[in-house]
C-alpha cells in the first residue's frame, strides 16, 4: 500500500483523513499513483493534474523522503521507502507568505 | 407560508441565508466549501432543491457542486459524497470543461498586448439552470466559452458556435479576464439565449445556442479604436423582465443601457446617475419598467461616490433615477458591488438583495425604500441569488 498526504482543502474533497493509503498495480511510479488515487477518488480529477493535459497543476508539488519529486518524470519509479510503505508521497499546495 | 433563500458566493466560501416571508429575521448557514471562491451559486426554477455551484482555487482549479436538498448537502455530480466509485472507467467528469477543437478557426483570441493568445480554460464564472429541466444548466466560463450539461452537471460540452462565429480571435481579456459572465434564458422563447462577455460585449442566439449574433450596436466605448465597433464592449450585466424579454437593461463600463428590441439596438438611460460606470443592473419583480443600479466610482477607485453606498431606482425605464439610502451607510464606505451580487425575489413587496466586497448583504423587502444588514461580516462578496420558496 502506498502512503499518500494531501492538502487540506483536497482532503475535504475526497472526505479523507490527513492521510490515505492506496494500492498502486504494475510500476510504482508516480503517475500510477495519481492514476490510482483518481480512480479510488474520482472528484480529485483535474485538481491535481489537468483534466486535459495531465500536468501537475502549477501551484501543487509532490515531495517524499525531503526530496521534490514534482519535476521528475510520470513514469520515473518512486523512492524504495515509498513503495514499502515506510513514507508516505505529500502531495502539498505552494504556500505564500507575506 | 413563502420564504425566501439566498445564495452568496464570497472570496472563502459559500453561505446560504433563509428568512420567511416577512424577511425580518435570518439563519446564515456555512461557509459551505470554506476557503474556496465561490464565483456563483445558483437555483433551479424547475425545482428549488436543486443548487449548482462554482467552486474554484488557484491551487486545485474547478469544481462544480450540486445539491438536491435545497443546499443542506452537496457532491460533485457523478461522485456521489462518501461512496467508492463503481468499477470502470468514470461516466462523469463534472469539472472537465474542454473547448470544442471543432469550433472553427477558432484556437486563439487576443491577448493583452494585441497578440494571439490560445484559449485556456481557467474557470466558471456563472451558472445558469434551464428554465424548465433541473438536470439542463449552462455556464459561462473564462476564457469566454459557454457549455452546458444535460445530466446534472456530471458532463459537460461547450456550444462552439459562440466561438466559431467569427469575431473571436478580437475579443480581448477585460481586467477581471476574458470571462463569460452573464446567461439570460428567454422564458418565452425556448431558443433564445442572451450572454455577455468581458470585454468582448453582448451575444444573442435565436436558434438554441447553434449560431450567435454581436448585439451591442449603440454602445460605445470611447477608448477602444472604434468606439462603435460590433464587439469590443465592456458589458458588465444584463437584466430583463420575464414577462417583457425583448427589453434589455445593460449595466456597460461606461453608461446604463436600454434596448427595446432584444439587443439588436441600444440607447444610453444613464440620465442623473452620479457616475456612468457600476456592475451589477436588475429589474423589479412586478414592474418591468423599474430598474436598480449602484453607481461606482472608475476607472481606478472602483468603489462608491463620495463614501455613500446608494442604490439608484428608476420607475420608468432609466434616464430618471432616485437614490434609495435609508438603511445603507452615507459615509465612510468604500466597498464595491459585483456584476453578479444583485437578486430580487418575487414576493409583493419585492425584495433586492445585493452584497458588497466588504462582506455585508444588504437587503429589502419594500422594493428598496429602506435596506437593512443581514449579515456584515462575511468574506468579499461574488454573488448573491435569491429563490422565492412556495
Amino acid at each position: 500500500m502506498i502512503r499518500v498526504i494531501l492538502p487540506q482543502h483536497l482532503r475535504t474533497l475526497a472526505h479523507v483523513g490527513s492521510e490515505l493509503q492506496i494500492e498502486v498495480e504494475g510500476n510504482i511510479t508516480l503517475g500510477a499513483v495519481l492514476d490510482a488515487l483518481e480512480a479510488r477518488y474520482p472528484m480529485l480529477r483535474g485538481t491535481i493534474r489537468d483534466q486535459v493535459t495531465q500536468q501537475r497543476r502549477p501551484f501543487l508539488r509532490f515531495f517524499a523522503c525531503e526530496e521534490d519529486l514534482s519535476h521528475e518524470a510520470p513514469d520515473a519509479p518512486l523512492p524504495e521507502a515509498v513503495i514499502s510503505g515506510k513514507e508516505p508521497l505529500i502531495i502539498i499546495g505552494a504556500i505564500a507568505g507575506g | 407560508m413563502s420564504g425566501v433563500r439566498l445564495l452568496v458566493g464570497t472570496h472563502k466560501g459559500a453561505f446560504i441565508l433563509t428568512s420567511d416571508g416577512k424577511r425580518e429575521k435570518w439563519d446564515v448557514s456555512g461557509p459551505h466549501f470554506a476557503g474556496w471562491e465561490m464565483y456563483h451559486l445558483k437555483g433551479s426554477p424547475a425545482d428549488p432543491n436543486r443548487i449548482y455551484a462554482s467552486q474554484t482555487s488557484g491551487w486545485f482549479g474547478q469544481i462544480i457542486q450540486r445539491s438536491d436538498d435545497g443546499g443542506k448537502t452537496w457532491h460533485q455530480p457523478g461522485t456521489p459524497a462518501g461512496e467508492a466509485p463503481p468499477a470502470g472507467p468514470p461516466k462523469a467528469a463534472s469539472n472537465k470543461f474542454v473547448y470544442n477543437s471543432a469550433a472553427k478557426p477558432l484556437t486563439t483570441h487576443q491577448w493583452y498586448d494585441g497578440t494571439q493568445h490560445p484559449w485556456e480554460f481557467k474557470r466558471v464564472w456563472h451558472l445558469e439552470p434551464s428554465l424548465t429541466d433541473p438536470d439542463t444548466v449552462y455556464a459561462g466560463v473564462e476564457d469566454a466559452a459557454l457549455f452546458r450539461s444535460t445530466d446534472g452537471g456530471e458532463n459537460w460540452k461547450e456550444l462552439p458556435g459562440l466561438r466559431g462565429h467569427g469575431t473571436g480571435p478580437k475579443w480581448q481579456p477585460g481586467a477581471g479576464g476574458l470571462c463569460l459572465h452573464t446567461i439570460i434564458l428567454d422564458p418565452s422563447n425556448p431558443k433564445r439565449i442572451y450572454i455577455a462577455i468581458s470585454a468582448a460585449g453582448a451575444f444573442r442566439t435565436d436558434d438554441g445556442g447553434d449560431t450567435w449574433k454581436p448585439i451591442n450596436r449603440g454602445l460605445r466605448s470611447q477608448y477602444i479604436p472604434d468606439p462603435n465597433a460590433e464587439i469590443g464592449h465592456c458589458v458588465h450585466h444584463v437584466a430583463l423582465h420575464p414577462k417583457r424579454p425583448n427589453v434589455l437593461f445593460m449595466q456597460k463600463h461606461w453608461d446604463v443601457m436600454r434596448s427595446d428590441d432584444a439587443g439588436d439596438n441600444w440607447k444610453e438611460v444613464s440620465g442623473n446617475l452620479p457616475t456612468d460606470f457600476g456592475f451589477v443592473i436588475d429589474v423589479h419583480a412586478h414592474e418591468p419598467e423599474t430598474v436598480y443600479v449602484v453607481p461606482i466610482k472608475s476607472d481606478g477607485e472602483h468603489f462608491p461616490p463620495d463614501g455613500k453606498l446608494r442604490v439608484f431606482r428608476s420607475r420608468s425605464g432609466g434616464n430618471e433615477w432616485e437614490p434609495l439610502t435609508k438603511g445603507l451607510p452615507q459615509k465612510d464606505c468604500y466597498v464595491n458591488v459585483l456584476r453578479d451580487a444583485m437578486a430580487v425575489d418575487s414576493l409583493d413587496k419585492c425584495g433586492i438583495y445585493f452584497g458588497t466586497t466588504g462582506g455585508q448583504v444588504y437587503g429589502s423587502s419594500d422594493a428598496g425604500d429602506s435596506w437593512n444588514a443581514i449579515a456584515r461580516d462575511l468574506p468579499a462578496v461574488f454573488s448573491v441569488e435569491v429563490q422565492t420558496l412556495p
